[in-house]
């Protein structure tokens, strides 16, 4: 737990203490953790673990059951690419094969410019447009294979001005 | 209160049983042992996870899964029906489908709950092919291993660490056909703050979780023509005869002894011997407490699941735990020190062998503070279960051995207060028993303190010794300890001395000792999860009262080391030898 900050575990132990009265604290919890911090690493964790007296495995568990939950930061633009049955039966498998491959990293990693998270989705409610990706919030619809350097080029973009 | 009765009907049959018990429970109660897997000790796992319990019942849609499904009046339950026989051996075959069977090289076999229900019910291996999970090995021990490429997710041995010991080191992790259960952030236990304490292996119905085995180790000492020292500890007598299908609570101690001797070992010793001795250093450790104000309450040291779950979760209370090392360590440090020297031989040339009811024996063994001039006390640790592989591969028939003794010389006494170690609350009487002489130069009477036994998770009692009323309290399982702990560090604990052992019941319970499934040992009786423990400790408690010398302080052997070796307890050739520290660790070190 040394390399965490002596203030962040304040502030975490804060937020456990807000909750601590609901039926189900651990949820609301570890949503403002990950708002407010953009990941819950294995040291926030043991924090929480004190505070709540849940096993760490077991928060763990829950962190690692739901995508809006992550290990690691992510980075400027989350990819959530939808693997949900329309959009893996149109092909998504591919999509997202081939941000990895452009971007050299695996689907819940950050690129080391800090640009880019890939995270894999269910069913991100645009069937009738599958493949679909999301890109901080925006949706692609009706993606191919070949459309994912333009889509990537347009962000670098974005990001060097 | 008389427990409400109602009527159900099984395969056409009618009987009476209990309201609100789960058609598995009720069958078994009528007769019927309904095949089942995930499911243990009356939901002591995930629930409903196998769906090998199938069976049809009316007023339910579909079949149901009979461990969880609660009986209810004029219920018609079919377990033979086609179509449940069918359900049951395809839920099965699909657990198989994503398994590693390789059942000739795995430790369960002969023992696995999966084997078992696939044999029943005729499941195939190959009938459904597909990808597997991604599998993880964890083999840094130094206790136990974890190979999720057997593990059926039945979720028993998390709740059994959350039970037994209050921490919840295990969990689901990730999800869908990911899914695995494992230290949080799939960690090995070696990196993660696990006691080792080997509980969770007691439970697992497959090869999932086991202990690292050090049978190697042995064979390899052998071959190289070292002096291969043995001794057992007193749990181990107590359980090893399950092994070879006594009942539990058989005694196990000469035929043992016996074995040891055919398996070669240059000497058989009894740890008893080890445990007389930690009772002369803890209980005058305790009297000098309390005479020169030192920290109170003592703690007792001898459970090395205790001593991990002390560095990781309470170091603020190191300064209470007794600096004694526990009692296989000592006699290692005896061995490699008096022992050869009477004999002659050089420390180097001997490689000791502690056989253990214990998982955690094996962390502790290698603790660098437990060696002296670069050699260590002990060399390897068995758990019960690893002795009876051994005496298996030899071909031993275990019937036919005769009853033997442990060998007599140097090392070879041992008192009745040595063998009650292995039961909860047997500490603290031994401890006891010396420690009242030492006041008062009169043995305690009678001999058995009855208000320290007994299985409850923790006993309080005191006793009067010259006009101090000494009080104790005695915990098993570090979920009990806690709240002992916590009032230590509060500051509020008003007792004088504490046993804590790590595992429920004592090392008679211990995570190294032989698994007692119900599903395979069909002649114990219905309630032998509830009964265990008591039968093994029974074994202990007999053999006590048939000693002829039942206090530590009276092992003619010892008085006779302290007069020629250590002079007297707590010298400083003992503190050398026989005594040891602690220090924080750290939970979830980086990797
Ligand atoms: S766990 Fe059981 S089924 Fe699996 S390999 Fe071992 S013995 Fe075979
Ligand atoms: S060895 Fe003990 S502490 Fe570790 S996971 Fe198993 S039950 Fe829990
Ligand atoms: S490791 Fe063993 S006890 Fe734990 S979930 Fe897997 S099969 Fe069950
Ligand atoms: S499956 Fe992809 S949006 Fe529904
Ligand atoms: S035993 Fe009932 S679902 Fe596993």
């Amino acid at each position: 737990m040394a390399a965490l900050q002596q203030k962040a575990k304040e502030q975490i132990v804060e937020i456990c203490r807000k909750y601590k009265d609901e039926p189900t604290p651990l949820m609301v919890i570890l949503s403002e953790v990950q708002t407010e911090y953009g990941y819950i690493p294995l040291e926030v964790q043991e924090v929480i673990s004190e505070e709540t007296h849940i096993p760490v495995a077991e928060i763990y568990g829950v962190v690692t059951f739901y995508s809006f939950f992550s290990l690691k930061p992510k980075g400027k633009y989350v990819i959530g690419v939808c693997l949900g049955t329309a959009c893996y039966v149109k092909g998504s498998q591919a999509i997202i094969d081939k941000f990895c491959d452009l971007l050299k990293i695996q689907p819940g990693e950050t690129t080391e410019d800090g640009l880019f998270t890939i995270s894999a989705l269910r069913c991100i409610g645009a069937c009738s447009l599958a493949p679909a990706c999301s890109i901080n919030g925006k949706v692609y619809p009706t993606l191919t294979v070949d459309k994912v350097q333009g889509i990537i080029d347009e962000y670098k973009k974005e990001a060097s001005v | 209160m008389e427990k409400k009765m109602i009527n159900i009907k099984i395969e056409g049959q009618s009987y009476q049983v209990e309201d609100g018990l789960t058609i598995l429970e009720a069958a078994k109660r009528c007769g019927y042992n309904i095949p089942s897997l995930c499911e243990y000790n009356k939901g002591e796992c995930s629930k409903a996870s196998c769906r090998v319990c199938l069976v049809e019942a009316t007023g339910a849609r579909g079949l149901v899964a009979s461990c969880v499904y609660p009986v209810s009046e004029g219920m018609e339950i079919k377990i033979s029906s086609p179509k449940a026989v069918k359900a049951r051996r395809t839920s099965v075959e699909l657990l198989l489908s994503n398994h590693n069977m390789n059942c000739q090289q795995c430790v369960k076999n002969g023992n696995c709950e999966l084997l078992h229900v696939a044999n029943i019910t005729g499941a195939r291996e190959n009938a459904f092919k597909g990808v597997k999970t991604e599998t993880t090995l964890d083999i840094l021990g130094p206790g136990i291993m974890r190979d999720t490429s057997k593990c059926i997710l039945c979720g028993r041995c998390i709740e059994r660490c959350k039970k037994a010991q209050g921490i919840g080191i295990l969990g689901f992790e990730k999800r869908g056909f990911n899914t695995i259960v494992a230290p949080a952030g799939n960690r090995s236990f070696a990196q993660a703050p696990c006691l080792q304490c080997g509980q969770c292996t007691l439970v697992c119905p497959t090869g999932a979780l086991t202990e690292v085995s050090e049978i190697p180790l042995i064979d390899k000492a052998f071959m190289e023509g070292k002096k291969v020292i043995v001794q057992t500890a007193p749990a181990v007598r107590a359980a090893i005869a399950e092994e070879f299908g006594d009942p539990i609570g058989t005694v196990g101690t000469g035929k043992m002894a016996a074995a040891l001797r055919r398996l070669g070992f240059y000497r058989v010793y009894d740890t008893n011997f080890g445990a007389d001795l930690t009772i002369m250093e803890e209980a005058n450790e305790l009297l000098h407490r309390i005479k020169n104000g030192g920290v109170l309450p003592q703690i007792t040291s001898c459970s090395p699941g205790w001593i991990n779950y002390l560095e990781f979760y309470y170091p603020e209370v190191i300064p209470n735990v007794s600096t004694c090392k526990s009692p296989h360590e000592m006699m290692g440090a005896v061995i490699k020190s008096y022992w050869a020297e009477r004999n002659g031989i050089d420390p180097k040339d001997i490689f000791v062998v502690s056989v253990m009811p214990c998982t955690a024996k094996k962390t502790e063994e290698v603790r660098p503070q437990l060696s002296h001039n670069g050699l260590r006390d002990v060399d390897a640790v068995l758990t019960t279960r690893e002795l009876a592989r051994l005496i298996k591969r030899s071909g031993i028939n275990w019937d036919m051995l005769p009853e033997e003794d442990f060998d007599p010389d140097l090392l070879g006494d041992y008192t009745g207060a040595a063998v009650i170690f292995g039961a909860t609350g047997g500490v603290m009487e031994a401890a006891l028993r010396t420690a009242y002489f030492a006041l008062t130069s009169k043995e305690l009477n009678p001999v058995d303190f009855l208000p320290v036994r007994g299985l409850q998770g923790v006993k309080e009692a005191s006793v009067d010794i010259n006009g101090i009323i000494v009080k104790v309290a005695v915990a098993s399982g570090m979920a009990n300890a806690k709240k002992l702990l916590d009032d230590i560090k509060a500051g509020k604990s008003e007792y004088h001395f504490i046993e804590i052992m790590c595992c429920p019941g004592g090392c008679i319970n211990g995570g190294g000792q032989p698994y007692v499934k119900p599903v395979f040992l069909n002649k114990e009786g219905m309630d032998i999860l509830d009964t265990y423990r008591e039968k093994r400790a029974s074994v202990l408690y007999k053999e006590d009262k048939g000693r002829p010398i039942r206090q530590s302080h009276n092992n003619p052997q010892i008085k006779k080391l302290y007069e020629d070796y250590f002079k007297e307890p707590l010298s400083e050739k003992s503190e050398e030898l026989l005594h040891t520290h602690y220090k924080a660790r750290e939970r979830y070190p980086e990797i």
